[in-house]
C-alpha cells in the first residue's frame, strides 16, 4: 500500500503500454501502409519528450521563484508561436514575430487572469497551476493561430483579384480584407467551439480524466475543465484574432494596397 | 488654352526584378480626353495602369490628380474617382444586380442611393433585358463580365478611366456596345476622361485621339532597387 490517492506506474508497465504500438505497426505492414517507420519516430518521441518534461517540471516544481518558473514559461509560448506558423502554407516576412506576439499576448493575458482572478492560487507562480493552465491554453491557442493564418494568407493569395476589385471602386483596405479575416477567425475558432459542444458527451476531456485519476472528486474536475474550457475559447480568439490583424497590415499597406508580393509559397509545410 | 491636366504623373519608372521595365514615363491626361497607353506585349502597360490607380506603387516619380500628389488623397476617395478596369475582372460571387450594388455598399459610397434607372438604361444599350440583372455574375461569359464589370466602375460615376484591354475577349457588337458606353459616359460631363490599352491598333484609332507609348530603357540604366 502506498499513501498516494493513485497507482504510481513503473517502468515495466510502460514497456506493456508501449506494446499497444505493435497494432498499429501490425495494421501498417498488413495493408502496405508504409508507416512504421513514422509510427515508431513518433512514439520514441513522444516517450522521449515526455519522459524529459517529466524531469524538467519536478525540478521547476522545487523551485519558489517567480523568474524560472516564468523563463520557463516564456519558453513554452516561444515554441509554441514557432510551430504555428510551421503548419502553415504561406510566409511572409515578420510571420514569426506577429505569432510570437499574439501567443504571448493571448497566453499571458487568459492564463494570469485565470490564476489570479479565478482560481486566486497563491502566490501566483505557484507552477502546479500554472505550467498546467499555460500548457493547456498553448495547445489550443496555437492550433487556432496556425489555422487562422494559414486561412488568411492562403485567402489572400486566392481571393486577390476580389481583393483588389473592392480597393479599385473605393473600398477601404478593411472592407477589402473584411471577408478574408471573418472566415480566418472562424476557421480558426471552429475547434474550439466544436469541442466545447461535445463536452462531456462525447469526449472526456484529458486534464479532467487526469485530474479523477488523480484522485480529485469528479465534481471538482468539471469544475476546473469548465474554467479551463472558458480560458482556451477566450485565449484561442485572441490569438487568432491578433495574428490576423498583424498579418493584415502587413499584407495591406497605409495607402490600401494589396501587398500580394510580400507572401511566399512554402513547398512543404509541416 | 491648356488645361489644367485632370490626371498628371511626372518621371514614373517601375523596376521588376532589378531592371527597369519603363523608366521617366510622363503623362498627362486632360479632362475630355481620350488617351492611348501603347507597347509591346510584356512592356508593362497594365503595370503602368496600376501604378496610376494606386493599385500598385511606382519606384520613382509622382502621380497627381487634381495637382495633388496621390500620396496626400485618401485612397479609396481617389480609386473611386481614378477607375481601374482589368483585364479579366473578378465578380463577387451573387447576381449581376448584386456585382452592381456592390460599390454602394462601401462606407465611401454610403449615402448614394444605388441608380437603378442608369442600370437599366445602360443595360438596355448593351441589348440585354432584365433577366439579365438576376443572372449568376461567376457564370458569365468573360465577354458579358467585362461588360458587367464596366457598367458597376460607370456607376460610381469615376472621372478618369483606366481601360486594360476591356474588349480582349468581346466580340464586335459586344465591343461596339463597350466603346459606345464609355462615350456615353464621356460626353456626359466634361470633366471626364478615359486611358485605354488595346492590342487592336484600329480600335485605338477609333476611340483615342493621342498616345504615349512605353519602351524599355536601355539595358545599362540597371536599377540598383
Amino acid at each position: 500500500m502506498n499513501d498516494l490517492a493513485y497507482l504510481p506506474i513503473g517502468p515495466w508497465q510502460l514497456a506493456l503500454a508501449a506494446l499497444l504500438i505493435v497494432v498499429n505497426v501490425a495494421l501498417s505492414l498488413g495493408l502496405r501502409l508504409g508507416m512504421e517507420r513514422s509510427l515508431l519516430v513518433a512514439s520514441v518521441r513522444m516517450t522521449v519528450q515526455l519522459l524529459l518534461i517529466g524531469l524538467v517540471l519536478e525540478w521547476v516544481f522545487a523551485l519558489e521563484r517567480p523568474l524560472p518558473i516564468l523563463a520557463i514559461a516564456l519558453l513554452m509560448s516561444a515554441l509554441a508561436g514557432i510551430s504555428a506558423v510551421q503548419r502553415t502554407k504561406r510566409r511572409f516576412a515578420g510571420v514569426y514575430w506577429d505569432s510570437l506576439v499574439s501567443v504571448l499576448a493571448a497566453a499571458f493575458l487568459v492564463t494570469g487572469f485565470a490564476l489570479v482572478g479565478v482560481v486566486r492560487v497563491r502566490p501566483w507562480y505557484e507552477a502546479q497551476y500554472l505550467i498546467p493552465l499555460l500548457g493547456m491554453v498553448l495547445g489550443n491557442v496555437l492550433n487556432g493561430i496556425s489555422l487562422a493564418l494559414d486561412r488568411f494568407t492562403e485567402g489572400v493569395a486566392q481571393r486577390r483579384a476580389e481583393v483588389e476589385l473592392l480597393l479599385g471602386l473605393g473600398a477601404s483596405r478593411w472592407e477589402a480584407a473584411h471577408a478574408i479575416v471573418s472566415d480566418a477567425l472562424r476557421v480558426g475558432m471552429i475547434p474550439t467551439i466544436n469541442a466545447m459542444m461535445v463536452m462531456g458527451i462525447v469526449s472526456l476531456p484529458g486534464m479532467m480524466t487526469g485530474q479523477i485519476l488523480a484522485g480529485a472528486s469528479p465534481g471538482d474536475a468539471v469544475r476546473y475543465q469548465v474554467v479551463i474550457m472558458f480560458m482556451i475559447a477566450a485565449a484561442t480568439a485572441l490569438g487568432a484574432f491578433g495574428v490576423v490583424m498583424l498579418a493584415f497590415v502587413r499584407l495591406f499597406d497605409r495607402r490600401h494596397r494589396l501587398r500580394s508580393e510580400r507572401l511566399w509559397a512554402v513547398s512543404r509545410a509541416r | 488654352m491648356r488645361r489644367e491636366p485632370l490626371l498628371g504623373a511626372s518621371g514614373l519608372g517601375r523596376a521588376v526584378e532589378g531592371r527597369w521595365l519603363w523608366r521617366g514615363v510622363d503623362i498627362d491626361v486632360a479632362a475630355g480626353e481620350r488617351l492611348a497607353v501603347t507597347g509591346p506585349s510584356g512592356s508593362g502597360k497594365t503595370l503602368l495602369l496600376r501604378v496610376l490607380a494606386g493599385l500598385d506603387r511606382p519606384d520613382e516619380g509622382e502621380v497627381q490628380l487634381d495637382g495633388t500628389p496621390q500620396g496626400a488623397w485618401s485612397m479609396p476617395q481617389y480609386r473611386a474617382q481614378v477607375a481601374y478596369l482589368p483585364q479579366r475582372p473578378a465578380m463577387v460571387e451573387g447576381s449581376v444586380e448584386a456585382n452592381l450594388r456592390r460599390p454602394f455598399e462601401l462606407r465611401l459610397h454610403r449615402g448614394r442611393a444605388f441608380p437603378s434607372e442608369r442600370a437599366h438604361a445602360a443595360l438596355e444599350r448593351l441589348g440585354r433585358d432584365d433577366g439579365f440583372l438576376d443572372q449568376s455574375a461567376t457564370e458569365l461569359s468573360g465577354g458579358e463580365a467585362q461588360l458587367v464589370a464596366l457598367l458597376r466602375v460607370l456607376l460610381i460615376e469615376p472621372r478618369l478611366l483606366l481601360l486594360d484591354e476591356p474588349s480582349a475577349s468581346l466580340d464586335d457588337a459586344a465591343t461596339a456596345a463597350l466603346e459606345a458606353l464609355v462615350d456615353d459616359w464621356l460626353s456626359e460631363q466634361p470633366d471626364r476622361a478615359v486611358v485605354w490599352t488595346s492590342h487592336r491598333r484600329s480600335q485605338l484609332a477609333r476611340v483615342t485621339e493621342r498616345e504615349v507609348a512605353l519602351t524599355a530603357p536601355p539595358e545599362a540604366a540597371s536599377a540598383d532597387a
